[in-house]
């Protein structure tokens, strides 16, 4: 990587990595200036890495600032704080540095890890502990707020702004910061200069702050869910813990399951009473649901499972991202069970998706998988308030005392009203074995294919709209992808663009029922297709080739967690195909 | 429909469906549907304000021999799907079937919560010491010596005691009733709906085909000799030397039921305040 | 086949016919009932014994037992033609009150209602006049005590005259179990091992 400029020029995106360990307070430094950030107008992410630990375990807030939205991490890190070095070698591979790059640290802490220094970062010494201790009442982590701050040209008053926030009114923690942030502000004065953030433009339009957990928990209550079930699991749980109150405020109800099998269970239950409902897992929990999906594929009835998916198989890596549960989505239930599947592709899309998976499953009686993952999940980030959008659950249901009800009539449509508990004149039992049109349990060829085409034909004939895929820019080559990698993809195309090079984006949002002549119609005139994805085997690539018709030469990228796939990455893969 | 048959209270009958139970003959679970029916008629709910939710087994194929709504749902898992709907339809009256297998088998750690969560709802499990569907293996509450297919000379193993472990997980209301006496059954049933929180009755249900030998049952089941108790360490020692035969209601308890936490009425909307900068 | 040697086969093999019911129906001494108890008791037995064998007759048809189940299907009708009797003679067409739940007897169910533990796939006609004749025995004994028990003359007459109906139920049945073959000694065969359903 060739090394930029060390003169100091405005930039519209800086990164930067704040590490420790032991109580240092990272995350929560990362997250007050990620705050003042937006404060002061500007975008940003921020991802957590930490070690196994549950507390004092050695953690890294590694940021991105910009001046325009962005949906993914740089391909380096222009600076790295450490507030100390303990075993941050092995965030290593998260932080890739160079000679451009700034590390700062407290001297009293030994040397930055061999592994940065190899990389070429220069390395400027603060001592944060001893400023620390001088201002009695602060703490090492509000120092390296003031010097990054300082350092990326956030005006002081934002940072002051969020410390405020935090602390009580006229308490000694909130003069303690104050002043600490104030000394690291004057300690970065002295540091050689790093190129700045572009000011910012505060516009008119709203902006959030929201992690994806949060995003999928509100899409959730917006599309209608009132009743959640759920065991929690990393790197799930934070969706969860803000539907837990936030449900309650809106007269619906979490329950926590005694396991996943109950969660998957209950929401089946609630949801046959008439109440959308929905649970959020990870890879092992929907493998454990998988039994109760086909139950509400056979019964028909709706819900919404989310996966924040993470690194595979099996227990596999908890904390890190992943898209290894294509397979498991799109084809893991026994039995021809058609299902519907859909994935945000950004931090806001975690919500825009999410009610319109509630709406689908509503609107088809179907069971609606949203495959969100831990990068999506646990990143905090600035983002226009998403648009409302009409996605609300709507259930087809039967009126009371209809002559001749048939719960699983054979409608054109395949969706046969439903009758709610409570409703006279229209009562039945819904069942997992198959049945005929009144629901009698039957082994009748006659009657299973009829209900197996109609399970079929309401998946597969349903109006889904535009939003099925975000398809931006023409090209004889382009990009399929789906989910966190869409971020990464984007700024790689937009890289090539620069240079002449014109590649399409598909970033498709529903990944099942598959739906060849839509994504046939999207890579109209395209002659080279590179699939890209975060995990081994090629699992999407494999459900394409295998599902949709995809014109001429087709190539995969992929790599599984814990690393993301970098814009540097697709866009070297596509120069180099290009040049081919 | 005239206005007379429209007030008049609803009979037994008239839970009763048209569907044909496949219930070998013999078998005690008609018994239990006409306990079903009998306690409903007695508790003068209507059909379409009843749920009952089962798994898989004979005993689960209730459901759709009642007029009231059904939910035939997977192995094991109907206590799940139960808590789930009276939590979200508090308005219903939920009643979950299930048998010694799918309750106390593969159900058994919903059981252990089930009791624990106090949910208001009524557990009826037909216990007939086998799995039955599946031809005839052991069941948990099989006795260790009797012999089967897959466990010749039999399992060797302690039986479960379901009322022990629904009483030391928290459940409300424990009974045990016997097919061979509805109307004692009905009473039961019916005792135990009206008994806000989690209510299990345990119900002797012979099986005809795999365990013809329990036609015995009839002879060896009792009055439980005692009032029923509100005391769960008197309840305790009375279920731990109990010979499985004793008929009543065991225990009835104080607990509150499971209340879920306060119902707020605030729009979606109102929820953004927390996002915004 | 004497009614005994039915017997031990019945407790052998669990089969039908076993109609004594052990332990199933206490005859406990019933209270003084009034006229319109005692009318309201008359209509209650004949309509639980007509629905058991309408049941009975279902759940044979699902068996494929054929014979059995127009058995069943023929006393439920007479059990009905019972109940309309005593309702077109007493109660000009309303049927009296009867508790929620159903009537509640000394024993477990009515006198005249058959036990479902008596039930077997295989079982033949005889099995089922067998148990006919033991419910119509029943509803004799308990209409003979309840006449021995009356404190109103009304009823002890009423009594007297349905134990007397009931005696020649039983005749009927004497009658028709006389010109009924006899089961085989094989009738509970059935070669192929039980299947599985769920």
């Amino acid at each position: 990587m060739k090394a930029k400029s060390m003169k100091s020029t405005h930039r519209t995106s800086i990164s930067l990595a704040i590490t420790g360990s032991g109580g240092a307070g990272v995350m929560t430094a990362g997250n007050m200036l990620l705050e003042a950030a937006a404060q002061a107008g500007w975008y940003g992410l921020m991802v957590r890495s930490s070690g196994p630990q549950i507390r004092g375990g050695e953690a890294a807030a590694l940021l991105r600032l910009a001046a325009q939205p962005i949906d993914c991490l740089d391909d380096r890190f222009d600076v790295l704080i450490g507030v100390d070095w303990q075993n941050i070698h092995r965030f290593a591979d998260e932080i890739p540095v160079d000679s451009a790059s700034l590390m700062v640290g407290d001297p009293s802490q030994g040397d930055p890890p061999e592994v940065f220094v190899k990389r070429g970062a220069r390395f400027a010494p603060v001592p944060l502990k001893q400023l620390a201790k001088s201002i009695p009442g602060s703490w090492p982590n509000m120092i390296v707020l003031g010097v990054a701050a300082a350092i990326v040209g956030l005006p002081a008053d934002s940072v002051k702004a969020v410390v405020r926030k935090t602390y009580k009114k006229g308490s000694e923690g909130l003069a303690a910061s104050l002043a600490a942030v104030d000394a690291g502000f004057t300690a970065a004065q002295a540091l050689p200069p790093v190129p700045r953030l572009a000011a910012a433009t505060r516009s008119a339009q709203p902006r959030w702050l929201i992690t994806g957990n949060q995003a999928v928990g509100y899409g959730a209550v917006r599309g209608g869910v009132r009743f959640v079930a759920a065991y929690p699991i990393t790197p799930a749980t934070e969706v969860l813990e803000w539907l837990a109150p936030a449900l309650s405020q809106v007269g619906g109800t979490l329950v926590q399951a005694e396991d996943e099998l109950a969660s998957v269970n209950m929401i089946i239950g609630a949801s046959y009473g008439g109440v959308p409902s929905l649970t959020a897992t990870s890879g092992p929990g929907l493998s454990l649901m998988t039994e109760a999906l086909g139950l509400a594929v056979a019964a028909e009835v709706p819900i919404v499972v989310v996966n924040v998916m993470r690194g595979g198989p099996s227990t596999g890596i908890p904390a890190k991202s992943e898209q290894s549960d294509v397979n498991l989505a799109v084809s893991g239930l026994h039995g021809d069970a058609p299902r519907v599947v859909v994935a945000p592709n950004s931090v806001a899309d975690c919500l825009t998706a999410t009610q319109w998976a509630v709406h689908l499953a509503e609107a088809m009686q179907v069971p609606a998988i949203v495959l969100s993952d831990q990068y999506f999940g646990q990143t905090r980030a600035v983002v226009d308030r998403p648009a409302d959008v009409s996605f609300i659950g709507e259930r087809a249901t039967a009126a009371a005392r209809t002559e001749g009800y048939k719960r699983y009539a054979l409608t054109e449509s395949g969706v046969s009203p439903m009758a709610i508990p409570g409703t006279p004149g229209v009562v039945y039992t819904a069942d997992g074995l198959e049945h005929n049109e009144r629901g009698i349990p039957s082994s009748q060829s006659t009657d299973h294919v009829a209900q197996l085409d109609k399970r079929e034909r309401k998946v597969k004939q349903h109006e889904y709209g535009e939003y099925w895929a975000e398809i931006e820019g023409e090209g004889e080559a382009a990009v399929v992808t789906f989910g966190s990698c869409t971020g990464p993809v984007r700024e790689a195309l937009a890289r090539a663009a620069a240079e002449g090079v014109k590649v399409r984006l598909v970033s498709m949002r529903l990944l099942c029922p598959a739906r060849p002549e839509h994504l046939a119609r999207a890579l109209r005139g395209v002659k080279r297709v590179l699939v890209v994805e975060q995990n081994h085997s090629g699992q999407f690539h494999r459900y394409l080739r295998a599902d949709f018709d995809l014109p001429g030469e087709v190539r995969s990228f992929r790599h599984p967690g814990p690393l993301p796939i970098r814009p540097d990455e697709v866009y070297r893969q596509l120069t180099e195909w290009s040049r081919a | 429909m005239n206005i007379a048959a429209a007030a008049a209270p609803i009979t037994a009958q008239a839970f009763k469906s048209d569907y044909k139970p496949i219930w070998c003959p013999g078998c005690g679970d008609y018994s239990v549907l006409s306990s079903f029916t009998k306690a409903f008629a007695m508790l003068d709910l209507r059909p379409e304000n009843i749920a009952v939710v089962s798994g898989i087994g004979c005993s689960s194929r209730i459901p759709a021999y009642t007029t009231c709504y059904g939910f035939h749902g997977v192995h094991g898992r109907s206590l799940a799907a139960a808590t789930g709907l009276k939590i979200a339809r508090p308005d219903l009256t939920v009643l979950v079937a299930s048998g010694d297998g799918d309750g106390y088998s593969i159900g058994g750690n919903h059981f252990l919560h089930a009791c624990r969560r106090n949910v208001d709802l009524t557990y009826i499990v037909m216990d007939n010491h086998v799995y039955g569907m599946t031809k005839g293996q052991p069941s948990p509450t099989t006795e260790p010596d009797w012999d089967s297919k897959l466990s010749p000379g039999g399992t060797g193993l302690r039986t479960f005691h379901p009322l022990v472990i629904a009483l030391a997980a928290g459940a409300n209301f424990i009974a045990r009733a016997f097919s061979g006496d509805p109307n004692g059954t009905a009473d039961i049933i019916a005792q135990a709906i009206r008994t806000q929180g989690f209510s299990f009755v345990e119900i002797l249900s012979p099986c005809v085909t795999f365990r013809p030998e329990q036609r015995e049952w009839k002879t060896q089941v009792r009055p439980a000799p005692v009032a029923t108790t509100d005391d769960p360490a008197r309840a305790a020692r009375r279920i731990m030397t109990d010979d499985g035969f004793n008929i009543g209601v065991l225990y009835k308890g104080e607990r509150t039921p499971y209340q879920p936490i306060g119902k707020g009425s605030k729009r979606p909307a109102d929820l953004e305040a927390g996002f915004a900068i | 086949m004497s009614a005994k040697k039915v017997k031990k086969t019945a407790s052998r093999k669990g089969a039908a016919g076993k109609s004594a019911g052990a332990g199933r129906r206490k005859k406990t001494a019933t209270k003084p009932v009034d006229h319109a108890e005692f009318l309201a008791r008359a209509w209650a037995m004949e309509v639980e014994a007509t629905e058991r064998y309408a049941t009975f007759a279902d759940a044979m048809d699902e068996h494929n037992n054929r014979d059995v189940a127009e058995l069943f299907r023929k006393l439920s009708r007479i059990e009905q033609r019972h109940a309309d009797q005593i309702l077109e003679e007493n109660f000009a067409m309303r049927p009296p009150l009867v508790p929620r739940g159903g009537m509640r007897w000394a024993g477990a169910e009515g006198p005249e209602t058959a036990d479902p533990g008596d039930l077997h796939y295989r079982m033949q006609p005889y099995h089922a006049l067998r148990i006919a004749f033991g419910c119509e025995k029943h509803a004799w004994e308990f209409f003979t005590e309840l006449a021995r028990s009356a404190t109103s003359a009304r009823v002890r007459k009423a009594a007297l005259e349905m134990a007397e109906e009931e005696a020649e139920h039983m005749r009927l049945i004497e009658d028709w179990l006389k010109r009924t073959p006899p089961p085989p000694p094989d009738w509970e065969h059935d070669p192929d091992p039980p299947v599985l359903s769920d």
